[in-house]
């Protein structure tokens, strides 16, 4: 019991020294009290901002932007990274092209998603989907490339139809792949509907944060900070709990429960 | 590498296979590229579009535009203020890491609010970075280095924990120093890890940069990209988009030959256990 507990208390004591520290450099003025507030009146913005229902709906915004871009990049690269993993000349055919556009940050098609949609969610939209596409599609491609070459030659000369060689061997074999993809890729997802928001100026959290800055509510925009952080930490947890149970019958993760 | 004898036969044999090897090899590495230009260019001639430049357009706007005082002025600055980032972020990383992935109480105290930090999105830290350190070189690099120290940092403490226990107890009858721990136990068994984590932050890097320059700079890479946009000067802002995307692949190539390098002995090892 003393074993479990200590890591979560001293976790707890950590949290608070660094807001203890936070507070001391800001009050005593290590740093500029103006412009980084300390966390008692971060916290109290951040009081003042849950009770708005704007600061609720512009979550709500950032988590739209955040989940269209995901669903769209999934799907494509579920499709597209199937497809191409599983036929071999499609697969060293689209190679090069493939290690040419994915190291491309997709910060740089920005203004090109501007020109094309303006200044709305599509443009957001774009670079999300850019961005998050990449990290599912290599995975995807990955997975579908493992499979056991002795469980794919039994499949073959026990001439299973293509539906169920890929229920019963692709997917089973691709699909700690996908999760980890989907887990990386819901992170840049968020990291860009953020970009989004802030550059664009789509709404969301963001866009909010900007607004604060200008407003000289430098509270708020710590605040923000926070906001977009714990949301972040919840989007990981969820993504978390989602692949322990699809993936629950992998060893990956039931080494995990042992442990 | 080569499938059994049986199942080839069973496999289709594709028209390629009958090319020479290089050419082969050749047709594979270029063939797409080629076709998607060539569909490119031919879309320009039959249906031009003002904002899908032809190629040749778009290659002279590159040559116009970033060959020559741009390079020095906005391309220069903004890379080695990428490269410098990114190098005092893995170093950081790197050392705070083996510190405290090698106490355990500090592990367990500090590791819940940089955590924290990992997971709050590294873009909204440039608004709040500019409010206190202005929007000069140094905030660009600061800027940089918040956001990609974590990825670095957490992978260490990772790395370091995973340590053989076995080499670990060896090292203790041997009596080695610390310092010898680390470079000879610590780094090499950590070292994949390490990887891993700057390979993340490279690309928060060039997002970084490029966003910290989009919002509050008057030179730079994101600077003329967006300044070109606004001004609809369209075949300059496509060159460079190309031009970040010649950065990103640079990045990419020269990380995996830095890989190479550092984690040569641990692929051959891999190898080994697979075969």
């Amino acid at each position: 019991m003393r074993r479990r507990l200590q890591p979560v208390l001293l976790g707890l004591l950590g949290i608070l020294v660094f807001l203890a520290v936070w507070q001391l450099a800001s009050t005593v003025g290590w740093v500029n009290g103006r412009y980084v507030p300390p966390p008692t009146e971060v916290f109290a913005a951040l009081g003042r901002l849950v009770l708005d229902l704007h600061y609720w709906r512009t979550i709500g915004n950032t988590l739209i932007t955040w989940a269209i871009g995901l669903g769209i990049a999934g799907v494509l690269a579920l499709v597209l990274g199937t497809v191409i993993g599983m036929i071999p000349v499609l697969r060293r055919y689209t190679r090069s092209t493939v290690e040419f556009l994915r190291p491309i940050p997709s910060v740089a098609i920005i203004p090109l998603a501007i020109l094309l949609f303006g200044l709305d969610r599509e443009s957001s939209l774009v670079i999300v989907v850019f961005a998050t596409f990449w990290q599912i599609f290599i995975q995807v491609l990955y997975g579908v490339a493992d499979v056991d070459p002795v469980a794919r030659d039994t499949q073959r000369s026990f001439g299973l139809s293509a539906p169920s060689r890929f229920r019963h061997l692709v997917l089973p074999t691709a699909l700690p792949y996908i999760m980890t993809g989907l887990r990386l890729g819901a992170t840049v997802a968020l990291i860009l509907t953020v970009t989004g928001e802030l550059i664009i100026g789509v709404d969301g959290i963001g866009r909010l944060l900007v607004q604060r800055g200008t407003a000289a509510d430098y509270a708020g925009v710590y605040a923000l900070v926070v906001t977009a952080g714990v949301l972040a930490l919840i989007i990981n947890l969820l993504v978390r709990v989602i692949e322990r149970r699809v993936l629950g019958w992998h060893q990956s993760v039931r080494a995990e429960v042992v442990l | 590498m080569s499938a059994p004898a049986v199942t080839r036969r069973l496999l289709p044999t594709s028209a390629s296979r009958r090319l020479p090897r290089w050419l082969d090899g050749l047709l594979e590495a270029i063939g797409l590229p080629l076709v998607l230009l060539a569909l490119w260019a031919l879309s320009a001639l039959v249906a031009p579009n003002r904002r899908f430049p032809a190629p040749w357009t778009i290659a002279e706007a590159f040559v116009k535009t970033w060959v020559g005082d741009a390079f020095f002025v906005d391309v220069a600055p903004s890379v080695s203020r990428l490269l410098i980032g990114l190098a005092l972020a893995a170093v950081i990383g790197i050392a705070l890491g083996l510190l405290v992935g090698s106490v355990r109480w500090l592990r367990q105290l500090v590791e819940p609010v940089f955590e924290f930090f990992r997971a709050v999105p590294p873009p909204m830290l440039v608004p709040l970075l500019a409010l206190t350190l202005g929007i000069g070189d140094t905030a660009k690099i600061v800027v940089i280095i918040a956001g990609t120290v974590w990825p670095v940092l957490l992978n260490t403490v990772e790395g370091v924990r995973s340590v053989d226990e076995v080499q670990r107890e060896t090292a203790t009858s041997y009596q080695l120093s610390t310092l010898q721990r680390v470079r000879f136990i610590i780094l090499p068994s950590a070292a994949p890890q390490i990887m891993a984590g700057i390979r993340q932050s490279l690309s928060i890097g060039i997002i970084l940069m490029v966003i910290s320059e989009m919002t509050n700079a008057s030179s730079g890479l994101g600077y003329r990209i967006t300044f070109f946009q606004q001004n609809f000067q369209i075949p300059e802002m496509w060159s460079g988009i190309i031009l970040l995307g010649i950065i990103g692949i640079a990045l990419a190539v020269l990380f995996q030959l830095a890989e190479r390098f550092v984690l040569g002995w641990y692929r051959g090892l891999k190898e080994t256990e697979r075969a």
